[in-house]
C-alpha cells in the first residue's frame, strides 16, 4: 500500500507523558508524546483485549494499558513482560514540531 | 496456571519473590487471592533462602523504598514533585511506571494540600477523565446523590441526558446511584453539563476517594428506626465528598441494629441505636468479607461528623496507596484508631481539621470545571483522517 504523510497536528497539542487520538477509518490511532517529547504511534487497541492505549499512563518509552495493566512498548508495539502479542505500529516523523504520521495515501486531516 | 509451571520457572528463572513470580508466570498478578499459596510454593522450592516479608516490599520495580519510607522521607525531606522525589531517592527508572506514579501523586497531594499541582498523567484514566473507564473504552457516569436521596426533577433529568445521547445502559449501584453506561468519552462533557444545569455534581464513583453513603430511610419512615439516619447520611456525604484517599472508601448509615445500609461491611459504618450512634471501621464486602470493629459509641450528630473526619484524615495520613481501610486497621490494630480517635480529643480535632483544609481546596465539582471547558485536549481527538 502506497503511504502519504500526514500532518496531524503539533507536538505540544499533546500532555508530555500523555496520549492523543487521532480519527481514522481504520480505527483510533493513539499519538504519544513522552517525557523528553519523543513521538510514537500505535493503532490505538491493546493486543489484549483491545484496550484504549490512547488511555494508559505513560512511562518511559511504554503505555500500560488502562483495562489490564499490560505494558507495551512505544518503540516496538510489542508486550512486555510474561505477556505475547503487539499493537500495529504507525510511522511518525517530527519536523519543527509538526506530527506527521505515514497513512495510506490520499487520507486527509482534519484538526480537532 | 498449575504449580509444575510456577515451581518450574523458580527453579530455571531464579526468581526469589511474589513479584518475580508474577513478572514471569502472571500466576497471583490479577486478584491476588492466591498469593498466599504462591508463597507457599516459593517456600517449598526455595527452601530457607526465601524470605517472606522479612524486608520492606517495595512500592515497585522502580525503587527499593517502601510506601511507608517514602511517605516519611516526603516529609522530612520536603520534597514536593514526582521528579524531585525520584531524583532524591533514586529511581531506577526515568519517569517511573503505572504503579508507582498515581501513589507518588496521592503521596504528594495528601503532604501538601492546596500546594501541591495535581499530575494529571500520573493518574489513572478514571481519575483524569473523572469517569469509569469500561471493556469497550466507553465511560460510565454516576451523579452524586446525596445519602442515596434523589428526587422527580433529578430523575426527570437523567431521563432526558439518556434520551438526549442515546446512552444504551442505566443501572441502579450497590451503592444506591444510578450509573449510566456506554457513554463516549467526547460526550462526556456535555453530558455533565446538562448533569449540572439540574444540580447533579460528579459522585466519584471513578475514583480513590470518598464513594458513596448508603442510607435506610430511618426514624422520619420507618417504625424500627431510632434517628434520622437519612439525614446523618447526607450531612456525612456532604463534609466528606471530594476527599482522596488511598484506596476508595464506601460509608453507610444504619438508623437501627436491624442495619438495612449494610453499615457493618463498610470502610465507615454508623448504626443508630436509641441513645446515639456506633461507629463502626474496617468492614468489607469485596473479594475479602469482613465485618467491621466497633471504634466506640457516641452521642450527638455533631460527634458523629468529628470522628468520621478524624478517622479519614489518620486513613489519608497513614494508610499506603491502594490498601483500604481494613488491612490497614489490620496492620496497626483496631486499639491504635482508639487511641488516637476516641481517648486523645486534642488529636481527634487536629486531625478533623487536617481533613477540613485537605478538603476545602478539593470539594469542587470536576465535572463542572470540565463542563465549562477545562482540559479540552482529553474529550477531543487530535485529528480525524478520511480517506
Amino acid at each position: 500500500m502506497k503511504l502519504d504523510w500526514i500532518d496531524v497536528g503539533l507536538v505540544s497539542d499533546i500532555p508530555p507523558m500523555g496520549a492523543r487520538v487521532v480519527r481514522s477509518g481504520d480505527g483510533d490511532i493513539a499519538v504519544f508524546r513522552t517525557a523528553d517529547d519523543q513521538v510514537f504511534a500505535l493503532y490505538d487497541r491493546c493486543p489484549h483485549k483491545g484496550g484504549p492505549l490512547s488511555e494508559g499512563i505513560v512511562h518511559g518509552r511504554s503505555v500500560t494499558c488502562p483495562l489490564h495493566n499490560w505494558v507495551i512498548s512505544l518503540e516496538t508495539g510489542g508486550v512486555e513482560g510474561p505477556d505475547q502479542g503487539c499493537a500495529a505500529q504507525i510511522a511518525v516523523s517530527v519536523d519543527q514540531g509538526r506530527i506527521r504520521l505515514a497513512l495510506p495515501r490520499a487520507a486527509r486531516a482534519a484538526h480537532g | 496456571m498449575c504449580k509444575g509451571k510456577i515451581v518450574d520457572a523458580i527453579a530455571a528463572k531464579g526468581l526469589q519473590s511474589i513479584e518475580d513470580v508474577r513478572a514471569h508466570t502472571k500466576a497471583s498478578a490479577s486478584c491476588g487471592s492466591c498469593t498466599g499459596l504462591v508463597e507457599k510454593l516459593l517456600k517449598c522450592t526455595l527452601g530457607d533462602t526465601f524470605q517472606a516479608g522479612s524486608s520492606v516490599k517495595p512500592v515497585c520495580g522502580c525503587t527499593s523504598y517502601g510506601h511507608d519510607e517514602i511517605r516519611k522521607l516526603i516529609r522530612v525531606k520536603e520534597m514536593r514533585t514526582i521528579p524531585e522525589v525520584m531524583q532524591e531517592l533514586g529511581w531506577t527508572s526515568a519517569n517511573g511506571c503505572s504503579k508507582c506514579r498515581p501513589a507518588l501523586n496521592y503521596y504528594l497531594l495528601c503532604e501538601y494540600p492546596g500546594e501541591y499541582r495535581d499530575d494529571a498523567q500520573s493518574r489513572f484514566v478514571n481519575e483524569r477523565v473523572h469517569a469509569n473507564i469500561q471493556k469497550d473504552g466507553t465511560f460510565s457516569v454516576v451523579p452524586r446523590m446525596w445519602g442515596g436521596m434523589t428526587s422527580a426533577a433529578e430523575l426527570r433529568a437523567i431521563a432526558d441526558v439518556v434520551d438526549r445521547y442515546q446512552i444504551p445502559s442505566v443501572k441502579v449501584t450497590g451503592g444506591q446511584r444510578i450509573d449510566l453506561l456506554g457513554v463516549k468519552k467526547d460526550q462526556l462533557p456535555a453530558v455533565w453539563a446538562d448533569l449540572n444545569k439540574a444540580g447533579l455534581v460528579s459522585g466519584h464513583a471513578y475514583g480513590k476517594a470518598l464513594r458513596t453513603v448508603k442510607t435506610c430511610v430511618g426514624s422520619e419512615w420507618c417504625r424500627f428506626g431510632t434517628q434520622d439516619s437519612t439525614a446523618m447520611g447526607i450531612a456525612l456525604e456532604r463534609a466528606t465528598w471530594g476527599a482522596w484517599t488511598p484506596h476508595k472508601v464506601k460509608m453507610a448509615v444504619s438508623g437501627c441494629p436491624r442495619n438495612c445500609a449494610e453499615a457493618t461491611v463498610k470502610d465507615f459504618g454508623v448504626v443508630a441505636v436509641e441513645s446515639g450512634w456506633e461507629l463502626h471501621v474496617g468492614g468489607a464486602a469485596g473479594m475479602h468479607v469482613r465485618a467491621t470493629d466497633l471504634l466506640c459509641k457516641v452521642v450527638t450528630a455533631e460527634e458523629v461528623l468529628e470522628y468520621c473526619c478524624a478517622f479519614l484524615q489518620l486513613y489519608r495520613e497513614e494508610g499506603r496507596y491502594l490498601e483500604r481501610p481494613w488491612p490497614w486497621i489490620e496492620r496497626v490494630g483496631v486499639a491504635y484508631l482508639q487511641r488516637k480517635i476516641v481517648e486523645d480529643a486534642q488529636s481527634r480535632r487536629a486531625l478533623q481539621a487536617r481533613f477540613r483544609h485537605a478538603v476545602s481546596f478539593t470539594q469542587k465539582d470536576p465535572w463542572a470545571e470540565r463542563a465549562a471547558g477545562a482540559e479540552a485536549h482529553e474529550f477531543t481527538p487530535l485529528a480525524e483522517v478520511t480517506a
